[in-house]
């Protein structure tokens, strides 16, 4: 079932289109990941699916709801949360509580269970009081979460919620987006980092407002890098480095600690060639050659990369 | 190799906080060394101490083999530092910023060394605009482009690519390697662990300590566990049920667990028939190499 159906989705400002015929569906209890560099029109997206923002064309069903017509039915039943914070910080714990239940117009009853639950998930039982200024970045983090699904809402839009948050509140604050989805809460979720990227089941890339790849984590390292990654190992890293840089089946060269990342192209025949060029011509002792698996960052390279040869070539 | 800094039982404390609890470690000329750790571990007040921005309460900080707090002016001559909140000047334009910190260092002669670095980071075709109307990527590589024009021998980097998108970061690691190559000392801070692994040694830091210290590899062979990966139904009961009932450590990573074992033929099978005993389907397990994330959360649990 789709929680999220997205039709040739289209904005401009003026001239510029943000937003460029964009199709996608999301299913519900999903965690749906959308990528792009800044600029690429993911917060235009977002605000258009959160009914903020009207589109120039084209609609999307979000819950049921049309965007179009139906916009503040949308808005009741998303939560959303940026990557400023929505909270107050003059305000205590308890006061942000508060305030979003009455903006989400919770009823009594339902509140006070509602309320356990958010200093539950933010471990902030009998901190009430506190002044929400103080709270370690993590823990406001998980406040902010909190209160923008404090009225259980199908679907939460996260824009970027990890900015400048430390590794480890990162990752405890992915275990509460998962226990989210395991619930049923579909999530859409904005990121820079592409390791976050692994941890949600299906992935879009955008770029210049326009879709250039999607899938899961796996199917977008499969079909979009068709070239080979090598780590070497070997001594004189540097001097190994400088002459790999000129070799013509080798596309890219990076260190990577005392070893070296090569991209090769269809030039590159075996590993014999990499031995022979470094052991015997330049007397560089290689220790190891292994293919390795691309990160989803070398995805992300790649197919930005073709997709600006492919748009110079149009213009 | 030649250690070029040397910090011995280094302390600093601010008010009841303990920031950096006695570290030792020392810096070869020419590697890429990275202070990794979350937020509070002590990375930044490391490094500050290090450039002599902040003094330390006790212990010592010798780079190029002198003392940092007698001659502090000496040796911020010959090294570079770049701060997460770099200070640029607006309204100036790229050029009369690298201009700027040149005549700051005392640098006469500095028109050929700023095309170098221009060149270098590629900002050339840029270089009469003025800084407040660069994208944040172009903005961090003016910083580091003139944090290096008095030809720094060492060059200190406070977590450099915190919030800037995968394009910017991949190209600034390029300009590391470049940096590399003329012989720089690069020492740096991340708080990202796939960073660290492209450093030639690391520390970890958690809560002011050093909790591991070496090459990126040596520090993953010292696990000596095994690690599986399992994807499965019922991710968060599988989780608990490895962790609670069967008694390994687990970590989460979305749709997927690594599990540490001691040994993939003793214990998978243990796994496996608890989880199918709470019909858990298993829909794929294989063995991996351990990444300096899972070290790290191993290690910062083991801490406590």
């Amino acid at each position: 079932m789709n929680s999220i159906e997205v039709n040739n989705l289209t904005k401009k400002f003026g001239s510029f289109t943000a937003v460029d015929n964009v199709s996608f569906n999301v299913k519900k209890g999903e965690i749906f990941g959308f990528l792009g560099a800044n600029g690429a029109g993911k917060s235009t997206t977002i605000r258009m699916l959160c009914a903020i923002l009207e589109p120039t064309s084209g609609d999307a069903i979000v819950g049921r709801y049309s965007i179009n017509k139906q916009p503040d039915q949308v808005k009741k039943n998303i939560g959303y949360m940026s990557q400023r914070f929505s909270l107050y910080n003059d305000l205590t714990v308890e006061e942000n509580i508060n305030f979003f239940g009455g903006v989400y117009g919770l009823e009594e009853s339902e509140f006070e269970e509602r309320k356990k639950w958010v200093l539950k998930i933010a471990n902030l039982e009998g901190k009430e009081k506190t002044l929400t200024s103080s709270l370690p970045g993590g823990i406001k983090q998980r406040l902010a979460l909190g209160t923008a699904v404090i009225h259980k809402p199908e679907i939460v839009f996260l824009d970027e919620p990890t900015s400048g948050v430390d590794p480890i509140s990162r990752r405890r604050f992915w275990d509460l987006i998962h226990e989210l989805s395991s619930e049923g809460i579909t999530v859409l979720v904005t990121t820079h980092y592409l390791e976050e990227a692994e941890y949600c089941n299906n992935i879009i890339l955008i770029n210049r407002g326009k879709i250039i790849a999607q899938g899961t984590s796996d199917e977008l390292k499969k079909n979009y890098i068709k070239n080979t990654i090598l780590q070497i190992e070997c001594d004189k890293v540097i001097e190994a480095l400088e002459i790999l840089e000129k070799q013509n089946f080798v596309n890219e060269v990076s260190i990577f600690g005392n070893s070296i990342h090569i991209v090769v192209n269809d030039n590159y025949k075996n590993e014999e060639q990499i031995r022979n060029l470094l052991e015997k011509n330049h007397s560089i002792n290689v220790f190891r050659i292994d293919s390795i698996v691309p990160t989803l960052e070398d995805v992300f390279i790649h197919v930005l990369e073709e997709d600006k040869e492919n748009g110079s070539s149009k213009n | 190799m030649e250690a070029i800094i040397k910090i011995k039982s280094l302390k600093k404390s601010y008010d009841d906080i303990k920031a950096v609890k006695d570290i030792s470690l020392e810096v070869y000329e020419g590697e890429m060394f990275g202070l990794v750790g979350p937020d509070g571990a002590g990375k930044t007040t490391t490094i500050r101490i290090l450039c002599g921005l902040l003094k330390p309460e006790s212990g010592s900080v010798k780079i190029f083999e002198k003392d940092i707090i007698k001659n502090k002016k000496e040796i911020q001559n010959q090294i570079g530092y770049l701060s997460q909140k770099f200070s640029l000047y607006g309204d100036l334009s790229i050029d009369e910023n690298i201009e700027f910190f040149a005549d700051i260092h005392g640098v006469k002669d500095y028109q050929q060394r700023r095309d170098e670095l221009l060149e270098f980071t590629r900002l050339k075709p840029f270089r009469n605009r003025i800084a407040e109307k660069l994208s944040g990527g172009m903005k961090q590589k003016l910083a580091l482009a003139c944090s290096l024009i008095h030809k720094p021998k060492i060059i200190f980097l406070d977590e450099p690519t915190t919030g800037v998108d995968p394009v910017s970061r991949r190209d600034f690691w390029k300009i590391l390697s470049g940096l590399i190559k003329e012989k720089i000392t690069i020492v740096l801070t991340t708080p990202y662990l796939d960073e660290a692994e492209r450093c030639n040694r690391v520390a970890l830091m958690n809560k002011g300590e050093i909790i591991s210290l070496d090459t990126p590899n040596k520090i993953k062979q010292a696990l000596e566990k095994e690690i599986i990966e399992i994807v499965c139904t019922k991710i968060r009961e599988a989780y608990k049920l490895i962790r609670d009932e069967i008694g390994f450590e687990v970590q989460m990573f979305g749709d997927r667990i690594n599990v540490i074992i001691n040994n993939i033929e003793k214990d998978y099978p243990k796994i496996e028939k608890a989880l199918k005993e709470h019909s858990v389907e298993i829909l794929n397990y294989r063995k991996i190499t351990p990444s300096l994330e899972n070290i790290f959360i191993h290690l910062v649990r083991k801490a406590g």
